[in-house]
């Protein structure tokens, strides 16, 4: 099952992959990240097909897409 | 499973300084994703601006050069001339290559120097706090245009890969725009000719990417991608303005 | 030995630089330093190197920025306002730490002034010039002869304490023939030291990168710490001066470039008439040769500045001497004096000592 994962350090919580994904896997965190951001999150699990688009728009090299 | 977004060995692995969902980002991931794919790091020598991407050369793994406001395409030429071996591209923001820097742009097109440039229109100056850009739209307000951009005051923005493309010099020139996913993908294979090009010793290449800067532009990060394609791509269309197979 | 060439100043000064090893040379027109640029244009092309001529002052000098980024010699020149709008250029090469060499023909200011020769660029190359704390190495030949050999000198004072370096000439210099013999082999690039901060193919070694910027906390004072040392070992080590029949004389003429070889004249007119007075010329103007002045200045109470500026050089003269001699100034600010007007000015100073 593909999925992506969001390296806290690096999300700065713009939310960009979120619009950025077709199949709206992705949402916020209701907690924030050690840097005090709302880090992105996958979701749902089972709907990710490891398009990658969430990781082409994000800024900060903070998402990895495993397939 | 395997990782199919490899981080590029071409960008220094740390934390970029930029502000969230800013376009900088982006594109920085781009050039060093292509670095890598052209395997030309280890003989590329970029030029970092005066705006935010002056940190561009703490970002980007091969040797680099930070100067003075503007002059980017010279200091590039001053490189390319001296070491033609070296794949040598200066990025740039709009503040710094069409105000500022706008002879240095226009004459370094018009010589054809074999060079890349990266250019970010975010239409503003992000860097000393949002002040009115040369291609701030009409009606955009910023620090110095608080009413908005004003023809009577301000005159009109400038359309820079239109203006070069009036010069044969100019040899290769795309407009793309970073703030959707298909968008970046786009960015990405436009940058990586204008690095081709130099390799095939084309002459001046320019990817003009519309970007983002929604600190300044007082927006979150996913109004400022929906503000880039409904207000900025009708005045900056996005294509190919010159093309060396023209 | 070498052979005597029947040169132009500033043909001189572009060979000079050309055998000294400069393989980049980029540059904007202006009165009366063109014949650089001309000269530059076939020559470089003749021995491998780059000629372009830039859009502006401020392309020329950050193309240098660039070139020698990459460690190779480099050159460019103008004149006065042209060499103001590098400023910032120059700067940033001394904050980069970048050994550029660059050569300023002076003509009148300020503003457009005229194309005749003038000094009144001494304060802005001798201060550093642009923003920031930093100085330039500053060469002031007072011959066609010193025009062609002061570059090599230049590139190598430059390199070992890695600082911009200059000529700093005139219209007259620039413009008139002498003949020059060239007091080095030419230099073959290829022969020298490849720079350990160099940009270009990064195969095998760690990325570099060349700025003048630190934002860190306290790290660039401790850059400038650094730098200030440099330029202290420069002061002590680099200056250099020439003095003529100083050691029995009441009176010495201090000046410097085109202003030395008039005021030579009309020390020797005053010599003729039995007067005791002396020649001092600063050679090198930053570092000042201060040490050299000031040993002067313990046996000599009476200094005549001459220079054609309205007052730029006398400060570092009456610092020098600092209060233990009497210095006049004859200022001459875009006007060339003649040795007979320099010998009444100094038979004017001569009279009144004591
Ligand atoms: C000679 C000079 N003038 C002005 C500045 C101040 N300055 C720094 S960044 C900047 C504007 C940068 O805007 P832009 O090029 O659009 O880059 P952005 O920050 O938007 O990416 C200005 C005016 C400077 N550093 N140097
Ligand atoms: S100020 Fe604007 S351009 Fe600069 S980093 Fe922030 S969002 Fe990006
Ligand atoms: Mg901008």
């Amino acid at each position: 099952m593909p999925e992506i994962r969001v390296d806290e350090t690096r999300c700065k919580g713009c939310e960009l992959c979120v619009t950025a994904c077709n199949l709206k896997c992705i949402a916020m965190s209701e907690t924030f990240s050690v840097t005090g951001y709302y880090p992105a999150k996958l979701a749902k699990l089972e709907c990710c097909t490891g398009c990658g688009l969430c990781a082409q728009i994000c800024p900060d090299l903070a998402i990895e897409v495993w397939k | 499973m395997k990782l199919i977004n490899k981080k590029p060995s071409s960008l220094v692995d740390k934390p970029m300084r930029y502000c969230p969902g800013c376009g900088h980002g982006i594109v920085h991931r781009l050039i060093a994703e292509i670095m890598d794919e052209l395997d030309i790091r280890e003989h590329t020598v970029g030029v970092a601006p005066v705006g935010c991407a002056v940190f561009a050369d703490e970002y980007f793994n091969c040797d680099m050069i930070q100067g003075p406001h503007g002059r980017g395409p010279a200091i590039a030429t001053g490189i390319k001339r001296s070491k033609p071996e070296c794949i040598v591209f200066s990025y740039q923001g709009d503040g710094d290559l069409a105000s500022i820097g706008m002879a240095e742009t226009v004459h370094s097109a018009a010589r054809s120097e074999n060079i890349t440039i990266i250019f970010i229109n975010n239409a503003i100056y992000g860097m000393t706090g949002g002040q009115m850009a040369p291609t701030t739209l009409l009606g955009q307000t910023s620090s110095t245009c608080p009413a908005g951009r004003s023809v009577a005051v301000n005159g009109y923005p400038i359309k820079v890969c239109e203006m070069l493309a009036q010069l044969e010099g100019a040899r290769y020139l795309e407009r793309t725009s970073v703030s959707t996913a298909p968008g970046v993908i786009k960015t990405k294979k436009a940058i990586k000719k204008a690095f081709q090009n130099q390799i095939d010793c084309v002459g001046f290449s320019m990817v003009e990417v519309l970007s983002t800067c929604p600190t300044n532009w007082g927006m979150t990060p996913v109004q400022g991608a929906r503000f880039v394609d409904e207000k900025m791509t009708p005045i900056y269309p996005l294509g190919v303005f010159r093309s060396p197979e023209q | 030995m070498a052979e005597k060439i029947l040169m132009k100043g500033n043909e001189a000064l572009a060979e000079g630089a050309v055998r000294a090893g400069c393989r980049f040379f980029a540059g904007y027109p202006i009165t009366p330093q063109n014949e650089v640029p001309e000269y530059m244009s076939w020559r470089m092309p003749e021995v491998g190197g780059s000629f372009i001529q830039a859009e502006s002052e401020v392309a020329a000098i950050n193309m240098l920025y660039g070139a020698s980024a990459t460690g190779i010699r480099t050159m460019t020149s103008s004149s006065s306002p042209g060499i103001s709008l590098k400023q910032e250029g120059i700067s940033y090469c001394a904050g980069a730490d970048l050994p550029i060499f660059f050569a300023n023909v002076v003509r009148g200011g300020p503003g457009l002034g005229n194309i005749a020769a003038g000094q009144g660029d001494y304060f802005q190359s001798t201060r550093g010039g642009g923003h920031g704390d930093y100085y330039t190495i500053v060469m002031a030949p007072n011959c066609v002869e010193e025009m062609g050999n002061f570059p090599r000198r230049c590139y190598e004072l430059a390199e070992k304490y890695r600082v911009p370096a200059m000529v700093l000439a005139d219209a007259i210099l620039g413009q008139m023939m002498e003949p020059v013999e060239f007091d080095f082999e030419p230099v073959d690039p290829k022969t020298l030291k490849a720079h350990d901060w160099a940009l270009g193919i990064a195969a095998g070694r760690e990325r570099r990168i060349v700025r003048s910027y630190d934002l860190r906390e306290g790290k660039l004072e401790l850059l400038n710490l650094e730098r200030m040392e440099r330029y202290r070992k420069i002061q002590e080590k680099e200056a250099l001066h020439e003095n003529r029949q100083t050691d029995d004389a009441k009176l010495v003429v201090a000046a410097y470039g085109t202003s030395s070889r008039i005021a030579a004249g009309a020390v020797k007119m005053a010599r003729d008439k039995g007067m005791k007075v002396g020649l001092f010329r600063p050679i090198t103007l930053w570092p000042f040769p201060t040490k050299a002045l000031a040993t002067i200045a313990e046996h000599v109470k009476n200094f005549l500045v001459v220079e054609m500026s309205m007052g730029q050089f006398v400060e570092d003269v009456r610092l020098a001497v600092c209060g233990t001699a009497r210095v006049d100034l004859y200022a001459r600010p875009a006007g060339v004096p003649s040795a007979d007007e320099v010998f009444t000015e100094i038979e004017k100073v001569y009279q009144g000592i004591r």
